[in-house]
């Protein structure tokens, strides 16, 4: 990069997050996984946790996430990293311990481990990422996948009546005695994107806190293998992916309500 | 004056238009004609001197391309004085 003279009186208020590394991610143009790899880098550099922290990478279009995250990371089986998780902080408890998840890995292969990893209440956090669609293999229907929406493997539209109604997972965990925060949030604009930091903080919170299991559901874009521009795609995902999953909490237990509120 | 300023890193970008589509002034353009390393279109800035430093752009951007300044608040003496 060239280098720039900075005017005296101009303060610094964006800069490269210290948790990424600097390598370019391979992820599509436009994609809503780099913004919440950002948001997540962010939080952990502002709880100046990096050096404890160890991320667990999913099968997906994240799988690589271990090259771009500056920490610890570890590779699960396609829809086990709460399993992993629960091992590593269990053996290490000091840890900051979170598992990046698609909505293939978590609601699909990986439904019975992200279950009993909140029941269990373990002490880790999970950031869900829910495209609607099974992005890295070519775009085929996922639990996810909207009624009607046109996938590979649907390619007349979702049909509910063969293929069930899509699962609202940030609702069924939060039925969860383990559970102690669960919310959905947005990457569709820039307003939902402050808020969605603002959750996957309070989730590291939770953990850091001792208080329970902790997810942040992220409603995001494939634009690839929706066949829409990235602008277009954000566009869409607002118009029809929040009608089916409303966003907000749906779990905060009362610790976590005081922790939200002394931190401001 | 400019109340603020980004730095591009260009060959970060890969010219998806979402930070275009969020500057609340419209002074980001992807580039005509000219591509950074990875073959985008990378984006560029019209009217630098329009720039608020609100950091929308930076926000949104998937790929890290943005370092924001903004102009710091006069103290309120110094600006009667200038
Ligand atoms: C055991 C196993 N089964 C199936 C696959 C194929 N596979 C790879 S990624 C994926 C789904 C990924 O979708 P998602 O978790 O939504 O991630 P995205 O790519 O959308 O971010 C599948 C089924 C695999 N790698 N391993
Ligand atoms: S295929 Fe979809 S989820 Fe995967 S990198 Fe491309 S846009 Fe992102
Ligand atoms: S900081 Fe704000 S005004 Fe300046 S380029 Fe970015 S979005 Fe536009
Ligand atoms: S959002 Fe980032 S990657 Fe996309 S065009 Fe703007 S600077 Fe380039
Ligand atoms: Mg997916």
């Amino acid at each position: 990069m060239a280098t720039v003279e900075i005017p005296e009186d101009m303060e610094l208020v964006y800069k490269y997050p210290e948790s990424l590394t600097e390598r370019h991610t391979h992820y599509c143009p436009g994609c809503t996984h780099g913004i919440i790899h950002r948001l997540i880098a962010e939080v952990i550099d502002e709880l100046g946790v990096r050096e404890r922290t160890i991320g667990i990478a999913p099968v997906g279009c994240s799988v690589l996430a271990y090259y771009y995250f500056n920490m610890d990371f570890a590779e699960a089986a396609h829809g086990r990293a709460p399993a992993m998780a629960t091992g590593i902080k269990r053996v290490s408890p000091g840890k900051v311990v979170f598992t990046y998840q698609g909505d293939g890995d978590l609601a699909a292969i990986g439904t019975a481990e992200i279950i009993h990893a909140a029941n269990r209440g373990e002490l880790i956090t999970t950031i869900f990422v829910n495209n609607a669609i099974y992005g890295m293999t070519g775009g085929q229907m996922a639990p996810t996948t909207l009624p009607g929406q046109v996938t590979t493997s649907s390619p007349m539209g979702r049909d509910v009546e063969t293929a069930g109604w899509p699962i609202r997972m940030a609702e069924l965990i939060a039925t969860l005695p383990g559970a102690a925060y669960v919310t959905r949030q947005a990457v569709f604009d820039v307003p939902g994107i402050r808020r969605t930091k603002k959750a996957i903080k309070l989730a590291f919170q939770t953990q850091l806190a001792g208080l329970g299991f902790s997810m942040v559901e992220v409603l995001s874009t494939c634009n690839t293998n929706w066949h829409m521009g990235p602008v277009e795609a954000l566009e869409w995902a607002k118009q029809h992916m929040v009608d089916y999953y409303p966003l907000g909490d749906t779990k905060v237990i009362d610790e976590v309500k005081a922790l939200a509120k002394g931190r401001k | 004056m400019a109340k603020g300023m980004v730095i591009i890193d260009e060959d970060r970008c890969k010219g998806c238009g979402l930070c275009v589509s969020v500057c609340p002034v419209h002074i980001l353009r992807l580039a005509e004609g000219r591509f950074n390393a990875k073959g985008y279109r990378p984006v560029e800035v019209t009217d630098p001197e329009a720039c608020t430093g609100c950091a929308m752009c930076a926000t949104i951007c998937p790929d890290v391309v943005f370092t924001v300044y903004r102009r710091r608040r006069q103290p309120r003496q110094a600006a009667a004085t200038a």
